[in-house]
């Protein structure tokens, strides 16, 4: 066992070989690809909002998409809704990207998900119409409106495990499957099991991703009850909205990375865009002396001899006050005990918060930024909205791409 | 004593405890004896109404609280406290019992929702504070700071009560693969044990999805019984009168553990997990290639992890869901995998459980485990027509003794996600 290991036996083993992220597919209410993306990190923009959709809550909405060009079937894109289609065409974007087609069907794909759209109106409808009713007979009534109104294939399109599945029909990726559940987290710990999983030789190659729709009533729902979960004013970044309690802008977002062994993807004259150097995860309880804090300090412990002065960091954080604060006392630690830091991005400030998204999009940002040479380094920090940290590095590739 | 690393230098990973909650009862004791009685879990739901329903069977698992509930447990609910049974049982047999669990949790589960029981209190709350149309932003309103809800209903939530409950190390992953789920959760354990990240890992296939809306969901796309005037009867798998799957819920747990830490604690190793395979299906949303390659795949690519031959296999724990399409393609699976008049013997336990989604391959785990411990294969019940089409031994009706030292275990899901887990005997 290695010394990084021992000193957090319950910490993710470190990569047995090195892994490189060989290509990209993002889309963000900023754009398409790595051109807006880049420009946003050099010189941040307006947010691009939508500020009535959704009232009170602003979020970030989608650009639009030639959906053709990655689900070239009509009969794919209908069998899917908004956040099944996003998922599986930035899916695209990143075998493209990575001119990585022809290892589709031996590659693995881990997914982290959410759930896809429910029939709001229908939802509407039913609540109008049994509400007031004596519960059995709203009970009644309720299998009569579902069986007669929800669409049959709507299940499909619903389904967590329905966006890989989409991405293995549309894309042929048929090496493994594998959907996590579990908001920041199940982003973290995807990339983290992908890279895992190929470092040490069970495969080559693996696309790993997430997306999330931020305008849908349904996901508001679920977070509505978060104590300051949804902003509800003009918009501010996430620093602004501590004073009053803090809270999440939502981002609609899609992003897949491509990661491969550098040693297949050099093999195949691959052109990498940033080695992943380390990837890894926790879940402190957040109670007592179990915090955020610490556990974010335990896993940056062994990172912290690679770290090189003006390290950018992309902070994943969502805006919810408890995790904003816990994350702003790490980055302080690490500035502290740490070479110089470089900028900090706070990546939610650009897109949104993207939930299952947030780790592999900031992620993304961060191989773009140092393989533009915006940074030496740069460290990606995850702290959950309500549970799970994780911390990413990645750097240039010595020498530049094959 | 045999190795404490396989055929690729890996950890070879034990089973030192396991747990069940099925239709057939709580605990590992109540299940088997009713597997091997040949005894079927499925019945009438009683747990909402079922007028205007096509199917109105399940295998539904009660909890105590649900005799004193007015409203039932939501899906994750449900999950959480059969999942938490069954890891009891399974955590106390691993002798983990009262202390930390020395690995982290994989916890496969279906997909949360808010459901219908929290939607109409959100909008009974809307109309008695301001009457009239009730609207989504009503109801984003009327949830604002419903920590409970919150908390509830998050994705993660229930994979973190549990690891908190028993201590389980780092982020505890929650996943699913659809009916493949349970048997992913056991992969991602085999996988950290094998890496080193952990001496243990705690595996854990749970669901409560008999509810209304989930049950209308499959009913239409047509993949259930609608056999109602015979529940016991009314899952069929491999029969030439089957007609579809019987929904069902449970939850499995298994404590996996290096063979090496078992041995230096003195643990009961209860059987081993010798391999795991997997393969994506590219063809349909919820059809196989005709050709079965991914299935033809995962079998063999499990197999092949375990550095064992298609003639090492003793007995298929079948995905067996009893609709048409499945037990076709599992049957040439069969075929292509084994060689025709090679295949061993192959019984679907859902015959008697019925399918319990996102628990069936842990289930199944734990059931060909047993199968191996007892020396006796549980039988496909219902079994009266045979289909002449599937030149399978189905171990019809009646458990038969049989020595079997390893077991394959298979599970295919909807959207093409495919794995298999080769289980063998403790030495």
């Amino acid at each position: 066992m290695s010394p990084d290991t021992a000193s957090h036996p319950a910490g993710p083993a470190p990569l047995p070989q090195p892994v490189w992220i060989t290509g990209i597919g993002l889309v963000s209410s900023l754009g398409e690809g790595a051109a807006p993306h880049l420009a946003a990190l050099a010189d941040p923009p307006a947010p691009v909002l939508d500020v009535a959709g959704f009232a009170p809550f602003p979020v970030h909405p989608l650009p639009p998409l030639n959906l053709d060009t990655q689900i070239p079937k009509k009969g794919d894109q209908r069998q899917m809704e908004p956040w099944q289609r996003l998922g599986t065409y930035v899916a695209g974007l990143a075998l493209d990207d990575a001119a990585a087609r022809p290892l589709a069907a031996e590659m693995h794909l881990v997914v982290a998900a959410g759930g896809g759209e429910r029939d709001v109106a229908l939802d509407e409808q039913v609540c109008n119409a049994i509400a007031g009713l004596p519960a059995a007979e709203a009970a009644l009534k309720l299998n009569e409106m579902i069986s007669g109104g929800l669409r049959p294939t709507l299940f499909l399109a619903q389904l967590s495990n329905l966006m890989a599945g989409n991405i293995s029909i549309v894309h042929g990726v048929t090496g493994s499957s594998r959907t996590f559940m579990g908001e920041e987290q199940a982003g973290a710990d995807a990339v983290r099991i992908a890279a895992q999983r190929i470092a040490e030789g069970r495969g080559h190659a693996a696309l790993v991703g997430a997306a999330y729709i931020a305008g849908r009533w349904d996901m508001m729902l679920a977070y509505a009850g978060a104590a300051g979960g949804l902003w509800r004013e003009a918009w501010v970044p996430a620093a602004a909205r501590q004073a009053t309690g803090g809270g999440m802008v939502m981002g609609s977002a899609g992003v897949f990375l491509v990661l491969e062994t550098e040693a297949a993807a050099r093999a195949r004259g691959a052109t990498g865009i940033a080695r992943l150097t380390a990837i890894t995860g926790t879940a402190s309880r957040r109670r007592g002396e179990d915090t955020a804090l610490a556990a974010a300090q335990r896993l940056a412990t062994p990172l912290l001899p690679r770290l090189v002065p003006g390290y950018a960091v992309l902070s994943a954080g969502s805006g919810m006050a408890g995790s904003y604060a816990a994350e702003q006392g790490f980055l302080g630690w690490l500035r502290d005990r740490g070479p110089a830091q470089g900028g900090v991005t706070p990546v939610a400030d650009m897109i949104g918060h993207t939930v299952e998204a947030a780790l592999p999009a900031s992620l993304a940002l961060a191989a773009l930024a140092v393989q533009a040479g915006r940074a030496p380094q740069a460290l990606v920090s995850s702290f959950g909205m309500w549970r799970g940290e994780s911390l990413a590095l990645v750097e240039p590739i010595e020498g530049g791409a094959a | 004593m045999s190795a404490t690393r396989d055929h690729l230098g890996r950890h070879v990973v034990a089973v030192t405890g396991i747990g069940l909650v099925t239709p057939l009862g709580f605990g590992v004791p109540e299940t088997w004896a009713g597997l091997v009685a040949g005894r079927s879990g499925i019945r009438r739901i009683s747990r909402f109404p079922t007028d205007h329903l096509k199917t109105t069977i399940a295998g539904q698992v009660d909890l105590p609280e649900d005799a004193t509930r007015s409203e039932p447990l939501a899906c994750p609910a449900r999950v959480e406290r059969m999942g938490t049974i069954a890891a009891e049982e399974a955590v106390a047999q691993a002798g983990f019992a009262g202390r930390r669990f020395p690995g982290p949790l994989f916890m496969g589960m279906p997909p949360v929702e808010i459901e219908w029981t929290q939607r109409l209190a959100l909008a009974r709350k809307v109309q008695g504070n301001a009457g009239g149309e009730v609207r989504y932003p009503d109801l984003v309103a009327a949830a604002s700071g419903d920590r409970d809800l919150y908390e509830g209903f998050l994705y993660g939530g229930v994979g973190e009560r549990i690891a908190d409950r028993f201590g389980a190390e780092g982020a505890p992953i929650s996943l699913t693969t659809a009916c493949a789920t349970g048997a992913s959760s056991i992969q991602l354990g085999i996988e950290a044990i094998q890496r080193g990240e952990a001496p243990a890992a705690l595996c854990i296939g749970a669901e409560g999805s008999v509810q209304a809306e989930a049950l209308i969901r499959f009913s239409l796309l047509s993949a259930l019984s609608t056999r109602n005037e015979d529940p016991a009867r009314a899952s069929r798998p491999f029969e030439k009168t089957r007609e579809g799957f019987v929904m069902s819920e449970g939850a499995a747990a298994l404590v996996l553990e290096s063979l090496e830490s078992a041995r230096a604690r003195g643990a009961e190793v209860l059987g081993l997990v010798l391999g795991a395979g997997e393969r994506a299906d590219s063809f349909h949303r919820t059809r196989s290639n005709p050709d079965g390659g991914a299935i033809v795949g995962a079998m063999r690519a499990a197999i092949a992890d375990a550095g064992l031959q298609p003639a090492d296999i003793d007995y298929v724990n079948a995905h067996g869901t009893g609709t048409p399409e499945n037990d076709k393609m599992e049957t040439l699976g069969m075929l292509a995998v084994f060689g025709e008049g090679k295949t061993p013997p192959i019984s679907s336990t859902k015959s008697m459980i019925g399918h319990t989604l996102s628990a069936a391959g842990a289930v199944e785990a734990a059931i060909s485990l047993l199968t191996i411990r007892h020396g006796m294969l549980p039988p496909t019940i219902n079994h009266e027509t045979p289909d002449p089409a599937i030149p399978l031994d189905v171990v019809p009706n009646v458990a038969r003794p049989a020595k079997v030292r390893r077991v394959l275990s298979n599970s295919f899901g909807f959207g093409g996600q495919n794995v298999c887990l080769v289980l063998g005997a403790a030495e």
